[in-house]
């Protein structure tokens, strides 16, 4: 009942090396691709996405290795946010303890939230999640220090370590890219390592891990804290780049449009939720001059895609050319 | 007039009906989702939308077509379940087989296209609907006014949600759903057209979605996006309930009502929050809810 | 292979989504003005300010002459979708490259106070007429920003004096339980204490919650003279509709509305909220001026709307804006742009008369509505009277108490 996304199809038993280096590529493909981007597109565009990208590979790791598809994701993403927000503006923090404090946040609220949702499994699983965001939601509208529907506004982006003036864009986007690969590249070394192997094993078949011996719930919430870390760590990031921090972050449409990334991307590739993100964000950006229909595109691309598109955009590729990206 | 914690117990009772009857809104709209999960396996994210646009057939009937209130009743939710229908014949059914996510990314999906239409061609502050002629006015019991539409709507819901029960496990119609659902092979072996059961299932459930959209009509503002937060809330109401269970989502539904209500008298500043913390106590102690058979 | 069809793809896609960036700035010094506006036109406040607020502008370019003399105005809209990180990205985007050198509307505090951050960083300017946070002529005033239209101080103050002053002394709060709902009360209750009234309490209302029934309950026991809903949008039209329902005005109490727009009251219709208050710095039948620009604005728009007084204020605030550059020349100079603004008088067809204050506060009357009953009502959007006028001196935020920087005190 755990097998979530139609992934590609299982490679042969002497694969595994092949499968990650293939993704691998793809990495340092993509990092190159970012790298040189700044030469085509807006750098506080390219930041922002960067920030969600992340956002989406962590909730894929959760989702597309894991088999737990989250509905409540962005009460890490928002959580964090706001974290970080009012360290940097209220405490004056410099920007990567800023952005250390709001991941750290975020996994605390993984471990509190994780040790209530994991027990349930499916679609409950999904519900439970939903609710406790809803419940982070309203506390961060009530709350004196989110400033309600204002937000945390005008957050310093200050200087990364004493040294690196971010005020500058194209600056902020090298240091985003740098936290973004190294957020991207921490999936990548949980998802091959023996602890990912039993994840997968886990989505594949839960009862076959249990009769092995392997403590599932230990696994899945291991996952999800990680998962809401890396969460955190996006959101975080989100707050210095954007200098803000407001209940839109934290609202669940947000979780919704997470999954919609992933999903347009591919659940359960590697670099397929980065695709997902900057998809969604420029089209948010960039069909927003048309206006009224932002809402009605957003729920037709889900629509299309749950019915014919299920790998996602990468997904697919990668099952064309049977290889694992 | 006796004080209790700083409130008398007139206010008190006043307060308890009051939530009452918004917890017959809840169990309506959890019903609907109860019935749809236990036959078709899909959380209908869409419900809230299917809801509001229960909401905007009345006002439609009443504004075009000048049918009122009590054709409403029973026009609007036939019309949005055959809506839901020809969803469910179209989509839905080619979800089968598929993780039960899938269903509900598409409902969700579903719901942002609804409330987007709904959006652009009514705008966003929606439209008048009123109180049934039959139904103005109020009573005074003393410790509070009560509308007649509001007394009406308590009796009237409860009377579908018990009717529906009644249905679905005491009759002979219930008994062939139960068992589609249990094993549908079986039950197709016995000449029973289950996927036909399936849409009908799905049209009844959506039905009771737009039904409390009808009931709303006349007290809260008719509007596209009137069922967007509500949904939530009755998620958590169903996910309390037991996923799936009849009786559970409408004792649920009722009683968390209530506790809303006590909440609004007590401790205001919880009165958002109050229905998820339950949820929360709920699942440690049962993680499959309080009605529910296995998580 | 892989590797290099994966490149190109992203290449393909980083390009696509980058699309029209490259558009020179350098031809922005000839007699060209460019015009954005930011909005909610998908959410909850569509109505309120939206698609309209886009005409209302393309109505004052046309109105201001200006294209007639050689200019040439550009206008440029977009659905910020409530985001405030959507809304600076545009903001952002726009001014780098060249789109905009005005921001007009910005519904929602949060898009607000991020687009005036960036605006005043990039000394663009921001005529702020939807979003309702004092702070913006507060503690994040700036010398790029005007605002408008209205805020939470000046509806609180003014509905709180005129009402009170009426003989409306004794009120009760129903307040949305948020910073936003809280200020409303709590800059009500200082207005009408001032002036010898009393509050005798106060129910709060969590967000998004449709029912009222239990905080109306608590209005009704408690025997207020006048009931105030410190609260906005869907919440305030809920909460109307159900005082209706339960029978509050027939008891001989008196709703006020603390923030209200005349779409709200289309949208519940007048049985629901006949003998209303509620305070507009714009009403459409207010004169022959502003009938004038309500009936051309009404044959360009969807049903045939009157504008709510956010999109007057994006009017009003255009024409003058475009006054000031035409007499200052081709300029993007935004801070002297703002201070043309604020020493010349503005006058318009909808907002009549007034000037702006060294905070970036926007002076004008503001007026006490009273919703009409249905058989008053004679033709459509026949929907209030005018009960009082208060001057901008009396309803507005004095500069005294002002937290902003920019005043000399």
């Amino acid at each position: 009942m755990t097998d979530i996304a139609p992934h590609a199809p299982a490679p042969p038993a002497s694969a595994p090396a092949a499968k990650s280096s293939t993704e691998l590529l793809a990495i340092a493909g993509l990092a190159l691709v970012l790298a040189a981007a700044p030469l085509a597109a807006y750098p506080f565009f390219l930041a922002q996405a960067l920030c969600l990208a992340l956002f989406a590979c962590a909730f894929n790791l959760l989702v597309g290795y894991g088999g737990l598809l989250s509905f409540g994701h962005a009460m890490f993403y928002g959580s964090a946010s706001y974290l970080a927000a009012h360290a940097a503006k209220v405490w004056g923090l410099p920007p990567e303890a800023a952005i250390l404090a709001g991941t750290l946040g975020a996994g605390l609220l993984g471990l509190a939230s994780g040790a209530l949702s994991i027990r349930s499994q499916g679609i409950y699983f999904s519900m439970i999640t939903l609710a406790l965001a809803q419940l982070v939601y309203f506390i961060a509208l009530q709350s004196p220090y989110t400033h309600g529907e204002d937000g945390v506004q005008a957050v310093p982006r200050g200087k990364l370590f004493g040294l690196i003036d971010l005020s500058n864009d194209v600056t902020l986007y090298y240091v985003v890219l740098a936290i973004f690969l190294f957020g991207l590249f921490s999936i990548y070394r949980i998802v091959h390592s023996p602890f990912g192997t039993v994840l997968k094993a886990i989505r594949e078949n839960e009862t076959r891990a249990i009769s092995l011996g392997y403590r599932v719930d230990q696994y899945k919430r291991a996952a999800f804290v990680l998962s809401a870390t890396l969460a955190g760590l996006a959101g975080a990031t989100k707050a210095i780049v954007a200098q803000s921090a407001t209940l839109t972050d934290v609202h669940w449409t947000t979780s919704g449009e997470v999954i919609l990334m992933t999903l347009v991307g591919g659940m359960g590739t590697m670099v397929g939720p980065v695709f997902g993100a900057f998809v969604i964000l420029a089209m948010q950006n960039y069909l927003s001059t048309f206006g009224q229909w932002v809402m009605v595109i957003q729920g037709a691309i889900f629509v299309v895609s749950v019915l014919s598109f299920r790998r996602g955009l990468i997904g697919e590729i990668a099952n064309r050319f049977k290889i694992s990206l | 007039m006796i004080p209790l914690l700083g409130i008398t117990t007139q206010a008190l009772f006043a307060q308890l009906l009051v939530g009452l009857i918004n917890g017959a809104f809840y169990a309506l709209l959890s019903l609907g989702l109860a019935v749809i999960f236990g036959m078709l396996n899909i959380v209908n994210f869409a419900h809230g939308a299917l809801y509001m646009m229960g909401a905007f057939f009345a006002w439609f009937l009443l504004n075009a077509l000048h049918i009122g209130y009590w054709p409403a009743l029973v026009l609007a939710p036939l019309g949005v379940a055959i809506f839901g229908m020809i969803v469910e014949r179209t989509m839905l059914t080619r979800l089968q087989g598929l993780d039960h996510i899938y269903g509900l990314l598409l409902t969700f999906g579903l719901a942002l296209i609804i409330q987007g239409l709904f959006q652009n061609y009514f705008g966003s502050s929606g439209q008048p609907y009123p109180v049934p002629e039959l139904l103005k006015g109020g009573a005074n019991l003393g410790f509070m006014y009560l509308p007649n539409y509001r007394a009406w709507t308590i009796v009237f819901s409860l009377a579908v949600c018990l009717l529906t029960w009644f249905a679905i496990e005491k009759t002979r119609l219930g008994a062939v759903l139960r068992a589609a659902t249990e094993n549908p092979q079986l039950t197709r072996a016995f000449g029973v057209n289950v996927p036909r059961l399936i849409t009908l299932t799905y049209g009844f459930g959506v039905g009771l979605a737009a039904l409390a959209g009808v009931l709303a009509a006349p007290i809260y503002q008719v509007r596209p996006l009137m069922g967007a937060d509500l949904i939530v809330v009755v998620f958590a109401v169903v996910v309390i309930g037991g996923m799936g269970s009849i009786m559970g989502s409408i004792v649920t539904g009722f009683a968390l009502g209530l506790i809303e209500g006590l909440t609004k008298v007590f401790y205001p500043q919880a009165a958002n929050t109050v229905v998820f913390v339950v949820m929360a106590l709920v699942l440690l102690v049962k993680p499959a809810g309080l009605f529910g058979r296995k998580a | 292979m892989m590797k290099r069809s994966l490149a190109g793809a992203a290449c393909g896609l980083m390009l696509a989504s980058a699309g029209s960036l490259f558009v020179s700035a350098a031809l922005a010094q000839e007699k060209t003005i460019k015009v954005g506006v930011l909005t909610d036109m998908s959410g909850p406040y569509g109505d309120v300010g939206g698609a309209g607020s886009t005409v209302a502008a393309q109505m004052a370019i046309e109105d201001s002459g200006m294209l007639a003399k050689g200019w040439k105005i550009d206008l440029i809209s977009a659905d910020h979708q409530n985001k405030a990180d959507v809304g600076s990205n545009l903001a952002r985007e726009w001014i780098d490259q060249g789109k905009a050198d005005v921001f007009l509307d910005l519904l929602t505090s949060s898009v607000a106070l991020a687009v005036n951050q960036i605006v005043k960083e990039k000394n663009k300017v921001a005529l702020i007429s939807g979003a309702a946070s004092s702070d913006l002529t507060g503690k994040a005033c700036s010398p790029n920003s005007i605002h408008w239209t209205y805020d939470t101080f000046s509806q609180a103050n003014s509905t709180g004096k005129a009402i009170t002053k009426a003989g409306g002394d004794s009120w009760f709060f129903v307040t949305a339980d948020y910073a936003f709902g809280k200020a409303l009360e709590r800059d009500t209750t200082t207005v009408v204490t001032a002036n010898g009234g009393k509050v005798i309490g106060n129910a709060m209302a969590p967000l998004n919650n449709a029912d009222f029934s239990s905080q109306l309950l608590q209005a009704q026991s408690s025997k207020a003279k006048v009931v105030g809903l410190a609260n906005a949008g869907a919440d305030t039209a809920n909460s109307i509709k159900q005082a209706a329902e339960f029978g509050l005005t027939q008891g001989g109490q008196k709703l006020a509305a603390l923030l209200m727009f005349i779409t709200d009251v289309n949208a519940l219709g007048l049985p629901a909220a006949q003998g209303l208050e509620f305070t507009e710095s714009f009403y459409w039948d207010l004169n022959d001026k502003t009938r004038d620009f309500a009936n051309r604005y009404s044959k360009r728009v969807k049903n045939g709307a009157m504008p709510t007084m956010v999109q007057a204020g994006v009017y009003s605030s255009l024409i003058h804006y475009l006054k000031a550059v035409e007499s200052l020349g081709p300029t993007t100079d935004g801070a002297a742009i703002v201070s043309t603004m604020k020493a010349m008088p503005t006058d318009d067809e909808a907002m009549g008369a007034g000037y702006i204050r060294q905070d970036g506060r926007k002076i004008h009357p503001v007026y006490l509505l009273q919703v009409k009953k249905p058989s008053e009502s004679k033709y459509p959007w026949d929907y209030a009277s005018v009960v009082a006028t208060i001057p901008g001196e009396e309803a507005f935020r004095p500069l005294a108490q002002s937290e902003c920087p920019l005043v000399t005190k």
